[in-house]
């Protein structure tokens, strides 16, 4: 209860900080931004600093895991969380906006998919696709050995969004079954041996992501996503994730107070899909470091992200 | 002898018989409580321990605390207060010591402000050049240990340098330098309190066997929301972690010195804290030496794990390596934390078994020659990287910091090998993994899986009756109950699958090797290293590999299990035969038994004991890994644990989900522990 006061009054405070932030200076002390595993969000990380830096702003970088991260942010050990995936990171995200303390700053301009993936050359396997009826028509084809003889659909780690992928394949009455992966490292090592041994697979995956470059892939086309079908609001089930799901910004409730100016830029910024994509392929398919990568971002790009400040 | 084995023998055939009647008897339809334990007020617990902690660092004591830059008093909590400022302590050091490395401002501001460093473009830390801290290292490794060890340190250095890790392996190494000597200091402190104090030690003893075999991720939760994140958190979940084995062996060491030496300390008049500092700790120096070594080798082991809660350094790149599927990088960032492990193992090693020579008079150059060189080193070294900067201000500057884009690596050959393994072994790997899912591992789980939980239970105290009487069966059935009314059960069962099948196969392989190469010196010498290389190796790397091969299944992670498991298996044999007495051997071989008849009549016997606990530390290892191989993709209790990472109660379920893996692991422990006593004693060398 103490901390829905506290937001109330913060939110309350950070629409006034924005309306009369020239006034207030930033603290010193260096805003911290989390870095997690892929590459993406460690450049857009640094991408992120060297525009607080750009306006003066102290800042300090700490690895975290993506799920328990929300955690720190709530008690202020972490500044900013500045790539929260609605179907993979929204449960712990709304958890901690639950337990308070968490701001929510809006979303980036990419609209984010994440749904059942499969790489471009399965498509030449089971001709059809991406409708998921031809999916479930060359199940087979996609059945491990432990899959008991049904097609194995590899979806990410539990946490992520366990229980919808088990009712969407009952809703569907689809021949498939679902493993989940530990890590997202062990989604990318399946795909890169499947794809060595043009053996058929179909994982969970979303964009923008590296995948998207090069061959690339499709989502599988599930029936239409509409407000309230999945089981877990109340619905029949039978839907795919939506098509246009939010990558969302999040802040320690006390930012807008400590440094108002990073704050409003931070609320200003939003990634495209391109940026994000872009950013990634000069890790990626340059070989650039992260940090390198991000300096060669941001001067290339003044155009996009001077207006935020 | 003989009678109480053919009894026990019948006993365990009837145990076994009543089991089968019971999996038989129980129907899982209509079984309810005999079939598994219904929803019971244990289901309550990860709520309340989760309410519990959650009251103590947000709503217990409650302060206010007065933030000067915002101008506004906070409500905060004493509990808060207290472990932010330990971990500021730690942050402090870890700081420190990396900025002396890598340069920065962070030291300074504690002392100053933020605004200071800002405002004053000079204040700040320059980065020692690598070369400095390389010549630096094998200076060291000449002082303490002459040329062999210089040249191990001085190499590792170069080695980590040229392969552009610089930066994370100094991370790292701040990190461990803090970590290292806090654990050491923690553990010689409770460990000499308890072997001052019965009583203590009584308490003590349960706390250290649930600390050591708790899956470290399970209190990862709630180290954050106790400590904060970043390095600190790290390095304080890393001290719960390695402290466990220091204390032991330090209680162990003193317990060991022999009264005599007590009585001479007592007759030349020293008072309690002489005995205690100049008597017992440098004769119980040897095992409290192995407590250090083995407080390196687990902070190390930690590295990895240490990042998902803000450290940075080796670990970290490891695991993003490891995401892209990098597979060389994270073979060169795997060798640069095993030799840094090696190389502080080794130094410490000789510092601690250094003597003073008191009666040395040397004149002042050369009694100062190592601090003298050094600084002239590090004269030179910064003008050679200075020079380099600001004649050459284009090119990148190899005398002061390689980067990762400008050190070497061995990638692309590493995904070239990948390649062709993966194309090259693709159809037996095919067949082979078809096989082994389908006709032993599925079958394997479903049976575990089909045990009712009484009829499992009674197993477990029979067993642990047939081998310790009551005491052993209470203990075990205690362990194991505790688990069965958990809302896991099932998942436990898997656990307990995946353990046995890789203990099974770690042992066959592991004592084979260790009973085939402890028939030479040379190759025993070579296994033993083999085995370090292997344990201090981040077990982490293993995983992605595997999955490529075999993809994300029970078989893949049971694969990176033996793997890791079979090090202690082989390890314990080698030892184990190798100290068979060498009169024993001879009688044997006098007796006229040829080799083969020695070693299965005489030397296996012997060491079987031995051999035993390496089964047990065989057990451990691989329960430890089928955690991890929650990173891979398994349906068991560590994918629950790491799945707590995100649940709104994830610290209670966390904890309590740690306490079943551990009181798997203590139950086997139990049983082993008291058979190969038992064996000892009749054998005669207990």
């Amino acid at each position: 209860m103490k901390f829905l006061k506290k937001i109330a009054a913060t939110a309350a405070v950070s629409s006034l900080a924005l309306s009369a932030s020239l006034a207030q200076a930033d603290s010193k002390e260096p805003i911290v931004i989390p870095t997690h595993n892929w590459t993406s969000q460690i450049t857009m990380a640094y991408v992120i600093g060297g525009i607080f830096e750009s306006i003066g702003n102290n800042v300090s970088y700490v690895p975290a895991d993506s799920q328990a991260v929300y955690e720190s942010v709530r008690t202020g050990d972490i500044t900013i969380s500045h790539e929260v995936w609605q179907s993979t990171f929204g449960k712990a995200f709304n958890n901690a906006l639950d337990a308070g303390g968490i701001i929510d700053v809006g979303t980036h301009a990419a609209k984010t998919q994440e749904d059942w993936w499969y790489p471009a050359y399965v498509g030449e396997l089971c001709p059809g696709l991406p409708s998921w009826e031809a999916l479930n028509n060359c199940a087979e084809l996609f059945a491990t050995a432990d899959s008991g003889g049904k097609g194995r659909y590899l979806d990410g780690p539990m946490d992520w969004h366990g229980q919808e992928t088990l009712d969407r394949i009952e809703a569907l009455d689809m021949n498939f079954t679902a493993k989940f992966a530990g890590s997202s490292g062990a989604l990318w090592a399946e795909l890169e041996s499947a794809k060595k041994e043009n053996r058929a697979v179909v994982v969970f995956n979303w964009s923008p992501n590296f995948t998207d470059a090069g061959e690339g892939g499709y989502f599988v086309e599930f029936p239409a996503y509409t407000e309230g079908c999945k089981i877990s609001d109340g619905g029949d089930g039978k839907c795919g994730s939506p098509p246009a799901g939010w990558l969302k910004k999040a802040a320690y409730y006390q930012m807008p107070k400590k440094w108002p100016q990073a704050y409003k830029a931070f609320n200003n910024i939003s990634f495209t899909k391109t940026d994000i994509g872009n950013m990634a392929a000069l890790v990626d398919v340059e070989g650039l470091s992260h940090e390198e990568a991000a300096e060669q971002w941001l001067a290339e790009n003044e155009n996009i992200w001077k207006p935020w400040l | 002898m003989q009678n109480v084995k053919h009894h026990k023998g019948i006993q365990f055939l009837a145990l076994l018989a009543i089991f089968f009647v019971l999996v038989v008897a129980i129907d899982p339809e209509s079984g309810g409580n005999l079939w598994r334990f219904q929803e019971n007020i244990f289901w309550l617990l990860p709520d309340a321990l989760n309410n519990g902690l959650k009251y103590l660092i947000n709503d217990f004591w409650v302060v206010d605390i007065y933030d000067a830059e915002l101008d506004l008093t906070e409500e905060s909590t004493m509990m808060k207060e207290f472990t932010r400022g330990l971990s500021g302590v730690v942050l402090f050091f870890i700081t420190l010591i990396r900025e002396l490395l890598l340069g920065g401002v962070k030291t300074i501001v504690i002392f100053t402000s933020w605004d200071f460093v800002s405002d004053n473009e000079w204040a700040y830390i320059p980065a020692l050049p690598w070369t400095a801290v390389a010549a630096g290292a094998f200076l060291l490794g000449h002082y303490l240990g002459g040329v062999k060890l210089s040249v191990l340190a001085g190499l590792s250095m170069v080695y980590i340098a040229l392969f552009g890790q610089w930066e994370p392996a100094m991370q790292t190494l701040s990190f461990v330098l803090v970590a290292v000597p806090l654990s050491v200091l923690i553990g010689l402190v409770i460990g000499i309190l308890a072997y001052k104090n019965k009583t203590f030690e009584l308490i003590l003893t349960p706390l250290l066997n649930v600390a050591q075999s708790m899956p470290h991720f399970s209190y990862l939760i709630p180290v954050v929301v106790f400590f904060g994140i970043g390095d600190h958190a790290g390095a304080i979940s890393t001290v719960i972690f390695a402290t466990p084995p220091m204390i032991r062996l330090t209680i162990l060491g003193l317990k060991k010195v022999a009264p005599e030496v007590l009585e001479a300390g007592k007759m030349s008049g020293c008072n309690p804290r002489q005995l205690m500092f100049n008597v017992l700790i440098p004769t119980a120096r040897h095992d409290i030496l192995i407590g250090v070594n083995q407080v390196i080798m687990q902070c190390l082991a930690m590295a990895v794990i240490a990042s998902f809660i803000g450290t940075k350094g080796l670990g970290y790149d490891l695991l993003v390596a490891l995401n892209r599927l990098n597979i060389g990088e994270a073979l060169e960032l795997g060798v640069s934390i095993v030799l840094i492990a090696v190389v502080l193992d080794k130094l410490s090693l000789a510092w601690a078994n250094k003597q003073t020579d008191y009666f040395a008079d040397l004149p002042f150059y050369l009694h100062y020659k190592y601090r003298l060189a050094f600084m002239a080193i590090l004269i030179i070294t910064s003008i050679i990287a200075y020079a380099v900067a600001t004649f050459l201000p284009n090119v990148h500057n190899y005398f002061y910091i390689i980067d990762e884009a400008q050190g070497f690596t061995t990638q692309t050959f590493w995904d070239a090998f990948v390649d062709w393994l993966i194309t090259a072994t693709y159809q037996s790997v095919q067949s082979f993994n078809l096989f082994m899912i389908t006709s032993v591992l599925v079958p394997m789980k479903e049976t575990y899986l089909a045990m009712p939980v009484v009829a499992t239970l009674f197993l477990v105290t029979g067993v642990g009756y047939l081998i310790g009487g009551i005491r052993s069966a209470i203990i075990v059935t205690a362990f194991i109950g505790f688990i069965a009314l958990t809302p896991w059960w099932d998942r436990a069962l898997i656990t307990a699958y995946m353990v046995t099948f890789a203990t099974l196969i770690s042992v066959i392989i592991g004592c084979s090797m260790g009973a085939l190469c402890s028939q030479n010196a040379r190759a025993t010498k070579i296994i033993l290293l083999v085995c370090d290389t292997f344990q201090t190796f981040p077990s982490f790397i293993y995983l992605i590999p595997v999955i490529m091969l075999f993809g994300v299944s029970d078989l893949s992670v049971l694969i990176a299990v033996i793997v890791y498991a079979t090090i202690p298996a082989t390890r314990y044999t080698v030892e184990g035969l190798r100290n068979v007495p060498p009169s024993l051997q001879e009688a044997a071989s006098m007796s006229g038994l040829n080799r083969m008849q020695r070693l299965r009549h005489v030397e296996l016997p012997l060491a079987f004991p031995h051999i035993l606990l390496g089964i047990n530390q065989t057990i451990i290892f691989a329960l430890f890994m089928v955690i991890i191989g929650a990173f891979i993709g398994t349906d068991d209790l560590g994918q629950l644990i790491m799945q707590s990472l995100s649940r709104s109660n994830g610290m209670g379920q966390g904890i309590l989900l740690g306490l079943c893996v551990a009181f798997i692991g203590l139950a086997v422990d139990h049983l082993i522990h008291t058979w190969s006593n038992t064996q000892k004693k009749a054998l005669g060398i207990a």
